[in-house]
Formats: C-alpha cells, sequence, structure tokens
C-alpha cells in the first residue's frame, strides 16, 4: 500500500533526515520525496510505500504524528488513493 | 503524485471544510415483522446492531487512513410503518425506542425510517405511526422520521398533509427539537443517506453502504479565483470542483462497502452545508454575484449552481442517487441563517428556490402561533412543486411555542440556529379542511 506523507511547518536543519529516520525505524521504504519553501514555509510530500513495513498504519501514523508535534510541524500520513481520485481521472 | 495537487487537497480538508458528510447505512427490516409488538422491537433492535455492529469503527479507521473527516455515521431502515403492520398495537413509539437503543449501541449520530408513505392512502399502520411520531420524536433524541404526502404518479394526498400539519404542532408542543427530526416529503427517495429524511426503501436490497459528500466551502473557494467571469466559467469551475469532491465520496463509499461486506449503493452528490463559517450555499450565491441570498437573481444562481453539481458529480461516481443537489436548510447554513435573519431571505423566496434545487422547506422555524391549517398549506405547496416538477420537495418547519418573528431559536451542532420567520396570517383553513386527494398531474401517464 501506498501513501504520501506531507510535512508542514517552518523550516529548520534536519527535517528531512527526522522524518526518513522515523520511517526507517518502521521499514517504509520511501518512493518519491518533493520539499520545497512556500510563504517561508516547509513543504515536503513523500511517497512511501507501507507494504512491508513492521508496523500498523495506525501505529505509524501516530508516531508521525508525536514526531510533529515534538518539532513544531504538521505531521500526516494518508492513502495515496484519497489523491489519485481526486485529481486524475 | 503532483506536489501542488496534493497541498491543494489538503487546503480543501484544513481550511475549506471539506469533508464526507455522512456514511449511511441502510438496513431492511422487513424480516422484523411479528404480531407480538415487543418481539417486534427486539427483532428491529436485534437486526440493527447486527448489521452496524462495525460501521462507526470502520468509518473512524477510514477517516484515519485517508485523513478526511467522515462527520457523520448514520443508519436508515424501512418504513416502520411496514415493519410494524402485523402488530396489534396502537401505540407505535416502542419501535422508535427499539430503533434508538439500537442506534446508541452502535454509536452512530441518527437513525432515519420512523416513517409512512402516504401518498395515496393510509393503511391502519401508517395512522398509528403517525399518531405516534409527535410522543416517539419527544421521548428519543437520535430517531428521525419521514412521511410522504405526495408523489407525481399519485397526486397529492391531502387528508395526509391536514394530518401532518397537525402532527407538526403536537410534536412541537412537546418538544422543541422533535420538528427538526420530521421531514414530509413529496416523491421521496429510497436511498437518501441524509438526515433526517433517509428511509430505506422497499425496493433496497438487505443492507446497503449510501454516501453523501458535501463541500459548499470548496466550491465557495473555486469561485473566488474566476470572479467577474461569464457564467460559463462559472460553470464548469463548479463543475470540476464536484467532480474532485465526487471522487472522494465514491473512494470513501467503496472502501467502506469492502470492509464492512455491505453493497455499495449511491453517492448522494449534495452540497451540504454547516453552521460553521466558510461551508454555506448561501456564501457560494453570493459569491456567484448576489449581495445578499433571497435577493433578486437568487433562484437563478441556485439552479445554475444546482445543475453544475450533478453534472459535475454525475461522472466522478458509478452510482449517483439520493436527494443530490445544493440543499439550502436555513438553521444548518450560515449564509442562510444572516439572510433569513436580515428579512431579505423569506420563506416565499425559499419557496421558489425549492423548485430549482434539492430539496425544499428546510429547517425553518416559524412562530408558535403559527396555525396547523398553514402549516398543512405550506407542505401542500412544497408537495405540488414536488409533485408537477417530477422531483422530491420536502418540508422541515418548526414553530417554535412562545416564540415569534423578531426572536431565534438555538438547535445547536449540525442543526444550527434559526431566526423566527414571519408566515402569511391569512387563513388557508378551509382550503386544507376540504381533504381528498389533489389527483396527478398529466405528465404522469405515459404509460
Amino acid at each position: 500500500m501506498r501513501a504520501i506523507i506531507t510535512v508542514i511547518g517552518p523550516d529548520r536543519v534536519g527535517i528531512i533526515a527526522e522524518v526518513c529516520t522515523l520511517l526507517a525505524k518502521y521499514n517504509v521504504n520511501v518512493v518519491d520525496l518533493s520539499q520545497t519553501i512556500m510563504d517561508s514555509f516547509f513543504t515536503m510530500t513523500v511517497l512511501v510505500n507501507i507494504g512491508a513495513a513492521n508496523a500498523s498504519f495506525d501505529t505509524i501514523r501516530d508516531a508521525l504524528i508525536q514526531k510533529g508535534e515534538a518539532m513544531g510541524l504538521s505531521i500526516r500520513i494518508q492513502r495515496e488513493d484519497i489523491f489519485t481520485a481526486m485529481h486524475k481521472i | 503524485m503532483n506536489h501542488a495537487d496534493i497541498l491543494q487537497t489538503l487546503d480543501m480538508i484544513d481550511h475549506q471544510n471539506l469533508d464526507i458528510r455522512t456514511i449511511t447505512m441502510g438496513i431492511s427490516l422487513r424480516d422484523c415483522a411479528h404480531p407480538d409488538p415487543s418481539q417486534c422491537a427486539q427483532r428491529i433492535y436485534e437486526k440493527i446492531t447486527r448489521c452496524a455492529r462495525d460501521l462507526v469503527a470502520t468509518g473512524e479507521a477510514i477517516e484515519r487512513e485517508y485523513g478526511i473527516p467522515i462527520v457523520n455515521k448514520r443508519i436508515s431502515v424501512t418504513p416502520i410503518s411496514e415493519v410494524a403492520a402485523a402488530c396489534d398495537s396502537e401505540d407505535y413509539v416502542p419501535f422508535a425506542l427499539a430503533m434508538e437503543k439500537a442506534a446508541r449501541e452502535c454509536g452512530v449520530n441518527f437513525i432515519g425510517g420512523f416513517s409512512a408513505l402516504v401518498h395515496k392512502g393510509m393503511t391502519i399502520s401508517d395512522q398509528r405511526l403517525i399518531s405516534s411520531i409527535p410522543q416517539a420524536l419527544a421521548e428519543t433524541d437520535i430517531v428521525c422520521s419521514s412521511v410522504n404526502v405526495a408523489t407525481t404518479r399519485a397526486g397529492i394526498n391531502m387528508d395526509a398533509v391536514a394530518l401532518m400539519g397537525r402532527v407538526i404542532k403536537q410534536a412541537a408542543a412537546k418538544s422543541g427539537m422533535a420538528c427538526a427530526k420530521l421531514v414530509v416529503f413529496a416523491n421521496a427517495v429510497e436511498d437518501n443517506p441524509f438526515m433526517a429524511g433517509a428511509f430505506h426503501g422497499v425496493g433496497e436490497g438487505e443492507c446497503v453502504i449510501n454516501v453523501g459528500v458535501s463541500g459548499p466551502g470548496v466550491v465557495q473557494h473555486a469561485l473566488e479565483a474566476v470572479r467577474g467571469a461569464p457564467f460559463d466559467v462559472v460553470a464548469e469551475t463548479i463543475k470540476k470542483t464536484a467532480f474532485r469532491i465526487t471522487r472522494m465520496g465514491q473512494l470513501v463509499a467503496q472502501e467502506a462497502s469492502r470492509r464492512l461486506k455491505v453493497p455499495f449503493g449511491v453517492v448522494d452528490l449534495s452540497l451540504a452545508p454547516t453552521p460553521a463559517l466558510g461551508d454555506s450555499v448561501a456564501r457560494i450565491l453570493e459569491e456567484i454575484g448576489l449581495e445578499t441570498c433571497g435577493t433578486h437573481g437568487t433562484t437563478a444562481a441556485l439552479a445554475m449552481l444546482n445543475d453544475a453539481v450533478k453534472k459535475g458529480g454525475v461522472m466522478a461516481s458509478n452510482h449517483v442517487g439520493g436527494l443530490s443537489g445544493a440543499f439550502i436548510p436555513v438553521s444548518e447554513d450560515e449564509g442562510m441563517i444572516a439572510a433569513a435573519a436580515s428579512g431579505v431571505l423569506t420563506l416565499d423566496k425559499l419557496e421558489a428556490m425549492t423548485c430549482v434545487c434539492s430539496v425544499g422547506l428546510d429547517m425553518i422555524a416559524v412562530p408558535g402561533s403559527t396555525t396547523a391549517e398553514t402549516i398543512s398549506a405550506i407542505i401542500a405547496d412544497e408537495a405540488a412543486i414536488g409533485m408537477v416538477n417530477n422531483k422530491t420537495t420536502a418540508v422541515r418547519i418548526i414553530p417554535v411555542e412562545g416564540k415569534d418573528v423578531g426572536q431565534s431559536v438555538e438547535f445547536g451542532g449540525l442543526l444550527g440556529s434559526a431566526p423566527i420567520m414571519p408566515v402569511h396570517p391569512e387563513s388557508p383553513a378551509a382550503f386544507i379542511a376540504r381533504g381528498g386527494r389533489i389527483p396527478a398531474p398529466l405528465h404522469s401517464l405515459r404509460n
């Protein structure tokens, strides 16, 4: 199953490193990553494959939310299908 | 996936109130009939709790995985007048209590189907159900009731219209909230997922999942980008937005259906507002160019909006049904509340608007002194619009005891608040006293 992780918040050193370290801990593979600064806000979208993950979707989701709270960022994970449904015919 | 598309979706959810308004499980209760009323009620309770046991948990899991709010999880059931017809009991309140108990056990927000279909005539069971409505709605919190009094093919049952005027008055006298849970329909649909009018029609299967989408805030936001553009552009913008919203509804509906192992029924393509800022159908009409919703031009703007929502949505779902159109409930729409409070939006204008959109005079508060005959006459007018135009119309009207024009009433939550709107004081009593049936209009005789 593929999912999209979005990270939004004030820029700082090490955001990508910390998020990817957490993903590696759960054996979540990064497929694609796109990052930009919009209105001085760091925004990153990460396409991941959680098919081989060693934890449930909810566990990974909770860990990402907690990580976001600790770093002062909004981090969320959503199944990719919702974006595909809305933006592709 | 495109970075910008992803962020656009998040913006819709975070700032434009994009959500799935409801996942509604329709459950047939026709196998719950039993001559003993207490056994019938027990069967109703057991069937609902068995079918809908996992509904809320499944809805919440989908919310978490897709990151899209699903505001309501609801249940609709076979009209209780059909289920209870075999019972030797005058009092149908116990069936409403069984529905309430089952719905609470399942954790849903509302359960609909304390209903009767009486567009041509009333069975003894229909009469018993209708006379039980005031007490049933007073004794329950989340049970919704509906009565269909007219269809295009059958005409208008004016005896039922007269009766419903009295029932609404009785319900209002017993409980301030009762009338917010009671809808009088013309051309009621069998697969509507929205309350208070949802019931599981007799043409439906054993159990089904219907989904109602929403998204007035998203449409309004999209239109802000095309200010001053001609209507062709406005309609196209609405269509594209409705397509996206509906695709999300279709995805959620299919996923819920798969996980619950219950067939997918329909996606209802409705623009369902809430009292929250930025979630209003009235504000869309104002964005189109009206100073205040209810002024001249409102009906035309709403007609275009309603049509464009359907055109955009219909391609996004493989089964479209329910009410499918823009809702204009006064108390549940922040812009409608403001327009009604300012006196621009009147009952007469709302009636005109119901000719071109879904569904009818919805969540309208009127003075407590409004007579049963006036309420019946309002119902008759709406039913006539539905009958002649081959569409669903409905009346959900709340006579507020002890209050008059200039005051307002608070329902709370999604039901919002409503200014008391004036009704015409001239009496339609002799019109209502005639009874009988208004014959079906000629265009129904096509066979």
